[in-house]
């Protein structure tokens, strides 16, 4: 396909075409002199021949011949021959024609030839490929191909890249004037990457100003290399602290607020992913058609089937173990046991398939980014849950009940607040907000039984780290403890990040026993 | 420090300037106080007017913003924590009754008796003669002899009260912080807790934290009123209540 | 007998007389009696008797000082880590590649010399020490910044469980040189007896029963004494101990650091029973199921967490082979069932209230404001 592509556009560049030279270039082929042969073949990809193509990917693919008298001939896939300068079928013995080898020397120009000669195809694609490849390989050799190309291009983008490519074989160069040189160096700085930093780095025998220029522009790609570096640990740390914040946001509720250490959590957020599978189960065998909007169908039935079960837990535990907090702890937990069994006795142990609706995959670029689509509709889902759920606790009757109830249960009591449904219904909200965590992670995780299991520690580490009854703690606290996982993972590895964190937050709880934000005063003495 | 011990001199108790804050709640506010050795003291103030937080800085519990806490005129107590302040002298009851329920009165005591705290010291301790008969001369003091034996869990409120004063008592601090003391108790263990705090205050400095105007009139002592984290009136019972802010913000027009 | 000394020794006596039983029935018992014990037994009950021990040391810290450990099965791993590095070395030249100093996986992994930590572990008595030192210091230094700061009830609970749930992931990696994922085993033999020999599994049975009884004894000692009524004093009203002079960070620090060293002897004492030992046995649900056995058993009473681990045992080990879907149910239950209605444990359906019984569990209603 691309020698196609390549046999196409040296067909369509007669004017290029100087008849007459390559002949010599060829008998260098059959001289046995590596040197020439090197020299022959830059001369030939930039003469413009229509069969330079041909004669060098033959050479690159050990199909190229000649007999006694020089002549260069061809070997075709099916092993017959066929003349070059005529382009003729000939008939040849074997035995009286030979191979042309090559040594490396000839191998890279030979290469370097290719990629002089695709500067020439027709496609634009082709022609950006050819100069990125020339300005990777930045041979020297590849410069008049280059100043000709560029002389004839018409597309801008490819324009650029091509210029890039030329100021890379220029500082290559030996021989280029220093002007030159500083000037090439000018645009390899300006592209910025880590390639144009290597490059910059190893530029052969510079003078003074050269190497100057060359080390600050080393030094300014570096800067911005460690720039995007940095905010890309960001994203996916913010990524990794929305999973944790949504998480943990139900925990910082039924644990934060109302003190009870519901080690179900875990369980709930479970619950939620599963959800999600029996929606897209029954979407995809009844409506495929509302595969896309899954997710969306999915998030407020989680929500309201973890609520429920955090209701019907709230009522037939919970509340008989009210102020004992330890009790409450192993209850829990073993009810985490009951939940997980249960699950897996109805879908089975294994991971069950969760798809991700089209809308939500792929990744978009932006600047040295890479976003993925899924990672940034969880971080917005995060927020938006967040969002929410202080809208519900500040500007809601419901809400007002719930923060009157945890914050003087006798006063509620006395005011009229029916105080034992205000707890059920808040532990439902915190079950609810974990069940959509579910939802969430279902589309990062695998859909298992022991789902929940992986979360609740780190959960618990959120809610103790951000300061617990401090729901903008939690947040805060989530998301930072994503991004140092994240700055992490790259010094020490995934695990050894994990524990870190681990340890880290271990320590920060010795300092700080009330977390990042305590509250204060006398009733938090309590 | 010895400058300021010279105004300290001759007290047993030293609090000048002490503020507190929580969260910008003004806890404590310029407080001052001054307990010659030997006193008893009655603190009287509305709810919020930083009784407990006044104690809870004596004790190490709370650590002021500024001021200093002077104990026998020569400690600085704002550097220590409550193990080292209990060590140096001074007793603490708290406003609900606090006493080690699973363990019998006896061993309430006995655990309270001055003595080493330290791991290995306790771990090998035995009872021995003198705990023994300090501990009998204890339970007379607080009339709990007869309930020697029984889970401290099971004392009536008012029992709980006198034990948890035994318990100070077991200490011996020179100083007695007693936060209401008589919250809760019938008129005759009023009465009754008045006398024993009376009897105790004839070897010890005591600091009475209360609401009970009959009980403080009954100790007949100094009174200070705080309001507002720091000290609005000062004196005799009768003095304070004649003192029309006091009638103002505390004792009601 | 006085009522003191009778529960301070009915039941290391009750351990060795059953140990002794089962053992006799092992060796003087031919396998065609009915009664005779076969060596599966000796193991499960060597096996139940090192999880006793477990119990035993989590009883101490949440039974008496309050402190409710949710990472204490990291103490038993240890213990039975440093075991295990004994019997690894004890293999020498009959492991799979016959390397007479590295371990197999070692040589698995390419390593060409034994990582610093692993010498020393051929000596018995060094790898028996260092189950008691590793542990114990760990504990001493968790335990030392925990307690200093205050950090108690559940924030405890929940950081113990992050340390132990942070070891497991580092002891899962290659590279700690722990053998990983599979752990330790395949071991050949312990001071010289082969580890397969039903004389060795008998001994074994006994020296557990034997430090058990003495891991009892020793706890007992110290509930019994004035620092074991100030660890309780500790754990219900802690700010009246300190108003009375005494610093509870120093005791739990004690009751911390004793209890992780009897949990690394258990572990220590479990591995060449079982055979192996791998990162699972740091999974923070091992650590919450042996809270179970206390609660059944009876925390704050040392017999009753030794009982409760030795029945729900006895009940895992039924369900998971007869009913094996059922035993999380089970256990699941088991949890809710002990706090709601049995919150102070089987043992005192027997046996009369000790003294340092919890006060009262605050009724459903009476809750904090």
């Amino acid at each position: 396909m691309r020698f196609a592509l390549l046999l196409l556009g040296l067909v369509l560049l007669p004017v290029l075409a100087r008849a007459g030279e390559p002949t010599d270039a060829f008998s260098a082929f059959s001289s046995g002199d590596y040197d020439a042969m090197a020299a022959a073949v830059t001369e030939l990809a930039v003469s413009g021949d229509p069969r330079a193509g041909a004669v060098i990917t033959a050479l690159q693919a050990g199909r190229l011949y000649a007999n006694a008298a020089g002549q260069l001939l061809i070997r075709e896939a099916d092993g017959s021959f066929r003349d070059i300068a005529s382009g003729k079928p000939a008939t040849v013995d074997e035995d009286d024609v030979r191979k042309i080898r090559m040594n490396n020397a000839v191998r890279r120009a030979a290469d370097a030839a290719q990629g002089g000669l695709r500067l020439f195809a027709a496609d634009p694609a082709t022609r950006r490929l050819a100069a990125a490849a020339l300005f990777k390989s930045h041979d020297p050799a590849s410069l008049p191909a280059l100043s000709r190309a560029l002389a004839k291009e018409q597309d801008p983008s490819v324009r650029a890249l091509m210029a890039e490519a030329e100021a890379a074989a220029m500082v290559m160069s030996a021989d280029a004037p220093e002007a030159k040189k500083l000037a090439a160096i000018a645009i390899i700085r300006a592209r910025g990457d880590l390639d144009a930093s290597a490059l910059l780095a190893s530029i052969p025998n510079p003078t003074p100003a050269v190497a100057a220029a060359a080390h600050d522009g080393v030094v300014a790609i570096q800067r911005v290399l460690q720039l995007w570096d940095v905010l890309e640990s960001v994203f996916y740390g913010l990524s990794l602290g929305s999973v944790l914040l949504l998480a943990a946001i139900g925990l910082a509720i039924t644990f934060g607020v109302m003190g009870v250490i519901n080690m179900a959590h875990g369980e709930m957020v479970m619950i939620g992913a599963y959800v999600t599978f029996v929606v897209q189960d029954v979407i995809r065998s009844e409506a495929p058609s509302l595969f896309g909007a899954s997710v969306l169908i999915a998030a407020p039935l989680a929500f309201a089937v973890a609520g429920v079960i955090g209701i019907a837990i709230e009522r037939s535990l919970i509340r008989f173990l009210y102020g004992r907090p330890l009790e409450t702890l192993l209850a829990t937990w073993g009810l985490s046991l009951v939940l997980q069994q249960a699950v897996r006795s109805i879908f089975g142990p294994t991971n069950r398939e969760v798809g991700t609706p089209s809308w939500m995959s792929g990744a978009v670029p932006l600047g040295g980014l890479t976003i993925t689509l899924n990672r940034l509709t969880i971080i917005a889902f995060a927020i938006l849950v967040f969002a929410a759920l202080m809208a519900l606790l500040r500007y809601t009757a419901l809400g007002l009940k719930m923060r009157a109830v945890t914050q003087n249960r006798a006063m509620a009591a006395a005011m009229g607040i029916r105080t034992p449904w205000i707890d059920a219904l808040t532990f439902g909200l915190g079950s609810g907000i974990a069940g959509m965590a579910g939802v969430a992670l279902s589309q990062i995780d695998n859909v298992s039984p022991n789902l929940g299991q992986s979360y609740i520690i780190d959960s618990f580490m959120v809610v103790v780290f951000g300061g617990v009854g401090n729901l903008w703690g939690t947040a805060l606290g989530a998301l930072l403890l994503g991004v140092v996982n994240k700055f992490l993972e790259p010094v020490a590895g995934a695990v050894l990040g994990k524990i870190a964190v681990l340890v880290l937050v271990i320590l920060f709880i010795q300092r700080r026993p009330r977390g990042l934000f305590p509250l204060k005063g006398r009733a938090a003495e309590a | 420090m010895s400058g300021r011990i010279g105004e300290a001199s001759d007290t047993i108790l030293y609090l000048n300037g002490v503020s507190v804050s929580f969260d910008g709640f003004r806890a404590l506010n310029n407080l001052s106080l001054v307990l010659a050795p030997g006193e008893m003291r009655a603190v009287i103030g509305p709810n919020g007017a930083g009784k407990t937080t006044m104690m809870d800085v004596i004790t190490g519990k709370t650590r002021p913003d500024s001021g200093e806490v002077i104990f026998r005129a020569d400690t600085d107590l704002t550097h220590l924590d409550e193990p080292a302040i209990a060590a140096l002298g001074i007793g603490r009851k708290f406003q609900k009754p606090t006493v080690f329920e699973p363990h019998s009165v006896h061993d309430n005591l006995l655990l309270a008796l001055a003595g080493s705290r330290t791991p290995r010291r306790v771990l090998f301790a035995r009872e021995t003669a003198a705990e023994r008969a300090r501990i009998e001369a204890l339970l007379d003091t607080i009339r709990l002899t007869e309930h020697r034996d029984r889970r401290a869990g099971d004392l009536s409120h008012g029992q709980k009260q006198w034990l948890e004063i035994g318990m100070l008592l077991a200490q011996e601090p020179d100083l007695l912080l007693v936060d209401e003391p008589v919250a809760g108790m019938t008129d005759a263990e009023t009465a009754e807790t008045a006398r024993l705090l009376r009897d105790i205050n004839r070897s010890k400095s005591v600091v009475v934290v209360e609401h009970d105007m009959d009980f403080v009139r009954a100790l007949d002592v100094k009174v200070t009123v705080l309001h507002e984290g720091s000290v609005l009136s000062e004196g005799s019972i009768d003095h304070v209540s004649r003192d029309p802010r006091v009638i103002e913000v505390y004792l009601g027009r | 007998m006085t009522r003191g000394s009778f529960a301070t020794f009915t039941p290391p006596a009750l351990v060795l007389a059953i140990a002794a039983l089962l053992v006799a029935g092992n060796v003087a018992l031919p396998p065609s009696s009915p009664l005779h014990v076969s060596i599966f037994v000796i193991s499960l009950a060597g096996k139940y008797l090192s999880y006793a021990m477990l119990a035993l040391a989590l009883d101490l810290v949440w039974g008496y000082a309050g402190i409710l450990s949710l990472g204490h099965a990291a103490f038993f791993a240890l213990g039975g880590y440093a075991m295990g590095m004994y019997l690894m070395r004890e293999i020498g030249t009959r492991g799979v590649y016959g390397n007479a100093t590295l371990p197999d996986f070692m040589v698995f992994l390419n390593w060409t010399e034994l990582p610093w930590y692993w010498h020393g572990f051929h000596h018995f008595a060094f790898a028996a020490l260092m189950a008691l030192v590793v542990p114990g210091s760990l504990a001493l230094v968790f335990g030392f910044l925990a307690f200093r700061s205050r950090v108690s009830g559940v924030y405890l609970s929940i950081i113990t469980q992050a340390l132990t749930f942070a070891l497991m992931l580092a002891f899962f990696r290659n590279n700690m040189g722990f053998g990983g994922n599979n752990g330790l085993t395949d071991f050949k033999d312990i001071i010289g007896y082969p580890l397969q020999a039903d004389g060795t599994r008998d001994g074994l049975l006994l020296a557990t029963a034997l430090l058990l009884s003495l891991a009892f004894l020793c706890a007992r000692f110290v509930v019994t004494s004035r620092l074991g009524k100030i660890l309780v004093a500790v754990r219900d009203a802690e700010s009246r101990t300190r108003f009375l002079g005494y610093r509870p960070e120093s005791y739990k620090l004690f009751v911390f650091v004793l209890s992780a060293i009897i949990a690394g002897t258990g572990g220590a004492l479990y591995v060449p029973q079982v055979g192996i030992i791998n990162p699972g046995e740091f999974s923070p649900a091992n650590s919450i199921e042996a809270v179970i056995w206390v609660a059944v058993g009876g925390r704050g009473t040392l017999a009753g967490a030794m009982l409760g681990a030795v029945l729900v045992n006895l009940g895992k080990t039924y369900f998971t082979s007869a009913l094996p879907e059922f035993w999380l149910y089970a256990l699941g239950a088991l949890f809710i069932l002990t706090t709601l209605f049995l919150p102070q444990g089987l043992i005192r359906m027997f046996a009369r209230k000790p003294a340092v019984a919890r006060p009262e569990i605050p009724s459903a209603k009476e809750r904090p404001a």
